[in-house]
């Protein structure tokens, strides 16, 4: 198409310029070809723009004989340096694609070092404790006391625990890694999301001060409960593991501008400036933070947020601690007009 | 007497661990490997209550549940690894009474166990029910908290009603609106939310903190007559 509509440009500024002009109009449309295509179309592409202009442009004209052995000469160079053109411009493309191929290919070889190691760690930490409590349960019965064996039935437990949070991160992560990943809006009454993401922290919660803020007014927003529930849990969780106990978390949650503003506060340490870029990033952990964790947890908020089309930052406060802010932009709704009967008389 | 379980599971640790702890607990216990094996056995020797693991190898979960449930009325109790909310949901509106995502403790499975083992011993009809310090007068349509009345909307005590007959049970959204509001209004989650947040401001001790009407993150609510934590 592209050496057919050059050729029929070339056509009407026959007379304007020379046929030897023409060739180089359509030596262009081939160089352009073989920038987007294949090397079998641009050969093609080649090989018809040759004879395009032998038989319309070289005279005698509309024929495809070769009146001058100039002209005989000129047309196997053109033949020769549309073929060079074309191999060239492959070869270049070729070597570009293979270098972003090693590139994602080690993108994703790093990926996968950093997964496994987490993952042995991790994983292997708590399995350690549990086999071993149990070998010496098993094989060291009479030694035992019977506190000793509270103990290690004690270890069992929170290894327990710490492997199931830890297969929720990575079954969260590769949720979010698959692409296959979908989320389910409906109504949510943020009071009650709250405080039910409260509730499963209650025991981590005990020892800190809390302090919710939530508008009466505040409106339903349309947000996947579930996801928002981990987010909000993720989030205290990371307080509670980057700060002392007695420090006051502040949760508030706010309409602005049609967009759910919600914001965790803690009056703690707050995060090293140098660090605080990358917290959200996969598998980065804070220097010097305790064992117990992937470095998932910020990661799947973010991750979680950006599904709902939202944004979550993090900043250091003026005087102490850190604010975690989530914005997301969604369907609200204030429900005044439901119908409903007469209050029942009751109490009689 | 003590109550019949049957454990539907194809994982042999997991049925093992099931027993233990209910016969530990003065149940009754049978086992099931697959699921023609669970509908045969519930069909010759019929239990009080069955727990069933979505997961099974040879059939469906959710079609054991639906071939159980065109005749077997006892409670059935949903066990799954699967924590997706869309499973849950349509275990329940095919008729499961509960369910539990593994890894679940010990604790919660009895009282799960507990809660609807005491609920299908009761009668249906019953006038009134006193839970804590609340009660329901069904006949005369009153709640009483701490023995003063409380003034609730005709629609709220509808809501209120049908989750404390359902004591223990979790109802999904799907349900509960098309019960209290009508098949057409199904998909009108807000109207739900709203009530739900009023009648635990008239009811609850704490609205932020709710003891009776719990939330089901996803799937629905859950009235607990017997708080676990009190």
């Amino acid at each position: 198409m592209v050496v057919l509509s050059v050729a029929l440009i070339g056509f009407s500024l026959q007379n304007l310029t020379g046929y030897r002009v023409i060739a180089l109009m359509l030596m262009v449309g081939v160089s352009i070809l073989a920038m987007f295509l294949d090397i079998v179309p641009v050969l093609v592409g080649a090989f018809l723009s040759a004879i395009i202009w032998d038989f319309f442009f070289i005279p005698p004209r509309f024929t495809l004989s070769v009146g001058s052995a100039e002209d005989r000469l000129l047309l196997l160079m053109y033949f020769v340096i549309a073929l060079i053109n074309a191999v060239l411009t492959n070869k270049i493309r070729k070597m570009e694609q293979a270098v972003k191929e090693k590139d994602e290919k080690e993108k994703s070889v790093r990926f996968y070092n950093i997964l496994l190691n987490s993952l042995s760690h991790e994983l292997r930490t708590p399995i350690t404790t549990i086999l071993g409590s149990t070998d010496n349960l098993q094989s060291n019965h009479g030694g035992l006391s019977e506190k000793d064996k509270a103990e290690l039935v004690d270890e069992i437990s929170v290894a327990s625990i710490r492997l199931n949070q830890q297969v929720e991160n990575l079954l969260n992560m590769s949720r979010l890694e698959s692409g296959v990943f979908q989320i389910k809006k409906d109504w949510v009454d943020i009071n009650d999301l709250v405080y039910k993401s409260l509730q499963r922290l209650e025991g981590n919660l005990q020892q800190y001060r809390l302090a919710v803020d939530i508008p009466d007014q505040l409106p339903l927003f349309k947000l996947d409960y579930g996801l928002m529930e981990q987010v909000i849990y993720n989030l205290l969780l990371n307080v509670t593991q980057h700060t002392p106990e007695d420090t006051l978390i502040t949760i508030q949650a706010n309409c602005v501008r049609d967009h759910l503003v919600l914001t965790i506060a803690d009056n703690g340490k707050g995060f090293p400036e140098d660090e605080i870029h990358k917290v959200f990033e996969k598998f980065y952990r804070l220097k010097g933070s305790p064992t117990g964790g992937t470095g998932l947890g910020l990661s799947i908020v973010k991750g979680f947020v950006e599904a709902h089309h939202g944004t979550v930052r993090l900043e250091n406060l003026p005087v102490a601690g850190s604010k975690f802010t989530i914005e997301i932009h969604t369907e609200k709704t204030y429900v005044t007009k439901i119908k409903d009967d007469e209050s029942l008389h009751s109490g009689h | 007497m003590s109550h019949s379980i049957l454990v539907i599971d194809d994982e042999a640790q997991i049925r093992k661990l099931l027993t233990i702890t209910l016969q530990s607990n003065d149940y009754k216990v049978s086992e099931a490997a697959t699921g023609k094996e669970g509908v045969i056995m519930v069909s010759t020797h019929p239990p009080d209550l069955v727990l069933l693991d979505l997961g099974l190898p040879d059939e469906n979960g959710h079609d054991v549940l639906k071939n159980l449930r065109e005749w077997f009325t006892n409670p059935v109790i949903i066990i799954s690894v699967q924590s997706g909310e869309q499973d849950i949901v349509k275990a329940l509106d095919n008729g499961a009474n509960d369910y539990l995502v593994k890894p679940f403790r010990t604790g919660e499975l009895l009282a799960r166990i507990r809660s609807a083992l005491r609920k299908a011993g009761r009668e249906p009809n019953i006038p009134t029910a006193a839970f804590n310090d609340l009660s329901i007068d069904y006949a005369n349509r009153t709640v009483k908290k701490n023995n003063s009345a409380v003034k609730l909307t005709a629609t709220e005590y509808s809501l209120l009603a049908l989750l404390a007959r359902n004591d223990g049970k979790v109802l999904t959204h799907r349900y509960l609106l098309q019960q209290v509001w009508g098949a057409s209004h199904q998909n009108e989650s807000q109207y739900l939310r709203v009530f739900i947040a009023q009648l635990r401001k008239k009811i609850e001790s704490d609205p932020n903190r709710p003891t009776y009407i719990v939330t089901e993150s996803g799937i629905g609510y859950r009235f607990n007559g017997n708080p676990l934590h009190e």
